[in-house]
């Protein structure tokens, strides 16, 4: 144990190796593609060595008994007055394999890109852009510090406002760039709020501080003791703020307006960011405040907290799928697919699940950045064509693309047995189906699964088969082998976690449950267990089965309407128009915005101006009062004074001047009256 | 009736020459100024010769009108431009006005002077004698040096008026 | 009867009517005249102190004026060369602007 655990002290590393690539790249110039590409790929394979590294550790410590090992690094970052603040790094088996997915999903993206990116003129500044996020990503995922995880929590969401935007020659792509940015962070205040009164109320914002951490016995029942507003539990109002945070994050409704729009980001930043890590930021940050969430004042009551987070996720895992099903634009399905599959790892938490949710995520990150990277390949071979009703027959030219995504498409459906997303997706299923307050959410994860193989296999058909609808001439190519080799890795990876998966050896579960896990197909054979099953592959192929009919004719041009369109074209057409939920903020909260604005613009403008502006014509009287008393009294007063001693010494020295006669007059005028002076007397 | 001959004379003297003299003072054209203090000189003669001083009345036709007046009226011919108007001073009106009071207000003083002065004696002597000889001896028995100084004063006054009217910028006249 | 007041009056008014030229025209000829106006009633004035005074044999009012007159002539010229000098120079016999060496 000894001997490997120098290796968890690399744990800083992870975050500052993408943080350090981000800074080098940042300043170098933008001819310096190869080196910003190189520096970029060299740090994600670094940090993904060290995070496999560290993964085996955990895993070594963890194989003992059933205790969950976890290795806190805490330091101080600052001392104000007496108390100070401390911040840690925090390494368990929780996001040990998160760090070992995000690093390698991140490389092979990294790779993906340098093919994807290559013509365009800022290249460089997207590595760096990528460089920051997986700093920022990384540091998020290590932290032991509630404050710490929100600071890379924010500096994600900047990476995604910046990489959503990253073309910012086109409106609609600053305009999704600010959506997300802006409603994520209305989510994020909810978080703010949360951890503000987390702070207030236990005094330490570290997760685990050797038994004074938030997350941990002492202060969990103090929080869950306490009664707030409405009889809430503090524990419960705080995690429901801390869930607006990841509601925003992770696009659960009613925050998930921005997760398509997203899409007008670089395909790459949508698989990375928009499918596989970022948004999954939400679901690990209530995996990881998990104990807050569950915490009640007895082990007979029912959290508000994760009850409200099974029902938002079990809402919009259908909702979200049933957007995905009108939907025409390649990417856009993918993301209200990835609204969908969030909302199902919110289920799997809210009802207890934390393993089943990170098991599914994991998986879910693979498959995901799969599926992305796939359509980024079509998009790429077709010409920047995103819209499937002017795709077809791309099996015939991108053979490579089409297998991988069709593994995609398999695992995200829940294909059976041999694909990660059925196995976690049956866990999910069956740690729901236990849930005792109600059976609702059982049923809306099985519409959802049953919805996501329907719409994934209306994709296939749309995309990959039937006769070609493009209206350019030009003929799909395959990509080139950068970004298919990526494609295969993640396909043999999609493929492969299901085996770690099974609940016959649920290796994975117990490693981050603690635990070991045991090889016992027996387990598959149970009642629960194999009726599950049995009615999951029932649902699947339903789904697939209905929309292979519903698309065996496939619409021969374009602008002809959907199969299904043309059958429930009312349902269609809201779905469609992603059941109004834009338009119904547009009519809703936004105009109540603009007149909270306009509200505050009048109230400062009328009133606060107002008096600011009576004020001011009050001084303004003063002083023009004095000015006139100063103009008309004192000045005029000395003006007037001065002016006739003026004139009368104008007068006095006109008689003294150089009139020879006038001076002899004056002498003969003295003289009369000196004569008659003297006469007088 | 000598007397009211003198008298008539006196009466009509009095009468011409201040005439004269307002006229010489007060004229708009200068040379009608000069034509009538050359009358108002004549006057003054008149008086002399009244007073009994003939002698004094002859040299003053000879040098006040036959010299002064005459010299009097070259040069206010010789100084006498189209173009300039005399007294065009916008305050002349005042100045004039200013001028006349004082002189009035002299003469006022003078002639209460003159009617309050008890030393005047108002009986008349006999005519006393002034014979051209007599004069002459005077001036050439205890009145010699005046009469030498008087020499070098004209002969000075010639030279400087000969010299001054003459000479422009230092340089003699061609 | 003439008396001397009679001579002294008149003398008097010539004196004033000269002053009253000296100071109001503005032409240099004329206050010369009026100069010599009251030169004429300073001469008329000793002439008619001799003519009444106690003493007509002496002669010194006679003389007196004799000189003045004499003088008189002297300065007319002088004056007159003057005022051609002055006239040549500013072509002007205005007194006013007779000021370069005016303070």
């Amino acid at each position: 144990m000894a001997d490997a655990s120098w290796i968890a002290h690399l744990l800083w590393l992870l975050p500052v190796l993408p943080l350090a690539a981000a800074a080098g790249v940042t300043v170098s110039p933008p001819s310096r593609r190869r080196r910003a590409a190189a520096a970029t790929i060299g740090a994600q394979a670094v940090a993904f060595l060290i995070a496999s590294a560290l993964f085996l550790v955990v895993l070594k410590s963890s194989g003992g008994g059933d205790e969950i090992v976890r290795q806190t690094f805490n330091f101080t970052w600052f001392n104000f007055g007496s108390s100070s603040l401390e911040l840690g790094l925090l390494l368990d088996p929780l996001n040990a394999p998160m760090l070992v997915m995000v690093t390698f999903v991140g490389l092979l993206i990294c790779i993906y890109s340098v093919a994807y990116m290559s013509n365009d003129a800022n290249f460089v500044r997207f590595f760096a852009f990528l460089s920051l996020f997986s700093a920022a990503m990384l540091g998020l995922l290590v932290a032991n510090n509630l404050l710490l995880l929100f600071i890379c929590w924010e500096l994600v969401g900047l990476a995604s406002y910046l990489l959503i935007g990253f073309w910012a020659h086109k409106p609609s792509a600053v305009a999704a760039a600010k959506k997300a940015f802006i409603t994520t962070r209305i989510g994020d205040l909810g978080f703010f709020l949360g951890m503000i009164w987390l702070y207030a109320e236990a005094g330490t914002l570290q997760f685990y501080a050797g038994g004074a951490g938030i997350l941990e016995q002492s202060t969990l029942t103090q929080l869950a003791a306490g009664i707030t507003i409405g009889g809430m539990a503090l524990a419960t109002a705080i995690s429901l703020l801390l869930f607006c945070g990841a509601a925003g994050k992770s696009g659960q409704f009613p925050f998930h307006v921005w997760l398509p729009d997203a899409m007008e980001g670089p395909t790459p930043v949508s698989a990375l960011i928009h499918a596989a890590t970022m948004v999954a930021a939400g679901v690990f940050l209530v995996a990881r405040v998990f104990p807050l969430f569950a915490a009640t004042a007895g082990p007979d009551l029912v959290s508000t907290a994760l009850t409200t987070v099974t029902w938002i996720g079990a809402f919009t895992a259908v909702f979200a799928a049933a957007i995905a099903v009108a939907q025409t634009d390649i990417k856009r399905i993918l993301a209200y697919s990835t609204v969908s599959q969030l909302g199902f790892m919110m289920l799997a938490l809210g009802v207890g699940g934390v393993a089943a949710a990170i098991v599914h995520l994991i998986a879910h990150a693979f498959f995901k950045a799969l599926l992305f990277l796939g359509a980024g390949s079509v998009i790429h071979g077709c010409g920047d064509e995103q819209d499937i009703r002017k795709m077809g027959s791309v099996r015939r030219f991108m053979p490579i693309t089409f297998a991988t995504y069709a593994i995609g498409m398999m695992a995200l459906s829940g294909f059976p047995f041999f694909f990660s997303g059925f196995w976690s997706k049956e866990e999910i299923l069956h740690v729901v189906h236990g849930w005792p307050q109600s059976p609702v959410p059982f049923y809306l994860a099985l519409a959802g699964t049953a919805l996501t193989a329907f719409y994934m296999t209306r994709q296939m058909r749309f995309v990959f088969f039937g006769n070609s609808r493009a209206e350019t001439a030009a003929k799909p190519h395959e990509s080139p082998r950068i970004m298919t080799v990526p494609l295969a890795v993640l396909a043999a990876a999609a493929v492969l976690l299901g085996i770690f998966a099974t609940p016959a050896w649920p290796w994975f579960h117990r490693f981050i449950t603690g635990g070991t896990a045991t090889v016992d197909f027996g387990r598959l054979f149970t009642a629960g267990t194999l009726g599950l099953m049995f009615l999951s592959i029932l649902l699947v192929g339903a789904g697939v089965g209905t929309a292979w009919v519903v698309y065996r004719r496939l619409p021969g041009s374009a602008s002809a309407p959907d199969p299904l369109e043309r059958r429930l074209p009312r349902l269609y057409r809201a779905l469609a128009d992603r059941l109004y939920i834009d338009e119904l903020y547009n009519a809703t909260l936004i105009p109540l915005h603009g007149a909270a604005g306009r509200a505050a613009d009048g109230l400062d403008r009328f009133v606060w101006n107002g008096m600011v502006a009576a004020l001011t014509r009050i001084i303004l009287l003063l002083s023009a009062l004095s000015q006139i008393t100063d103009r008309r009294l004192f000045n005029q007063g000395f003006d007037s004074g001065c002016e006739i001693l003026r004139r009368s010494g104008g007068r006095v020295s006109g008689a003294h001047n150089r009139n020879i006669q006038a001076r002899l007059v004056y002498i003969g005028s003295g003289m009369v009256l000196l004569f008659i002076l003297f006469a007088w007397i | 009736m000598i007397t009211d001959a003198a008298f008539i004379a006196f009466a009509v003297l009095g009468i011409v020459t201040l005439g004269a003299t307002l006229g010489a003072v007060a004229m708009r054209d200068p040379v009608h100024c000069g034509l009538a203090l050359a009358l108002a000189f004549c006057g003054v003669g008149g008086f002399y010769i009244l007073l009994g001083a003939e002698f004094l009345g002859f040299i003053q036709l000879l040098v006040y009108v036959g010299a002064v007046a005459v010299l009097i009226m070259f040069v206010i011919l010789l100084t006498r431009r189209p173009d300039s108007g005399q007294d065009t001073n916008s305050r002349g009106f005042w100045s004039a006005l200013a001028g006349s009071g004082v002189a009035l207000g002299v003469f006022a003083v003078l002639a209460v002077a003159i009617s309050r002065s008890p030393s005047i004696q108002t009986a008349t002597p006999a005519d006393p004698e002034a014979s051209i000889a007599a004069i002459g001896r005077m001036l050439v028995s205890s009145h010699l040096l005046p009469l030498k100084m008087i020499g070098v004063l004209l002969t000075v006054a010639l030279i400087g008026g000969v010299l001054g009217a003459m000479q422009e910028g230092g340089k003699l006249e061609r | 009867m003439i008396t001397l007041e009679s001579f002294l009056l008149v003398s008097a008014l010539l004196f004033a009517l000269g002053l009253a030229a000296v100071l109001t025209r503005r032409n240099a000829i004329m206050i010369l005249i009026g100069i010599e106006l009251m030169l004429s009633a300073a001469n008329l004035n000793f002439v008619a102190f001799w003519r009444f005074g106690a003493n007509p044999e002496a002669l010194t009012g006679v003389l007196f004026v004799l000189f003045s007159i004499a003088v008189a002539a002297a300065e007319a010229a002088v004056g007159l060369a003057l005022i051609i000098m002055i006239y040549r120079h500013y072509r002007s016999i205005n007194p006013l602007k007779f000021n370069v060496l005016n303070g």
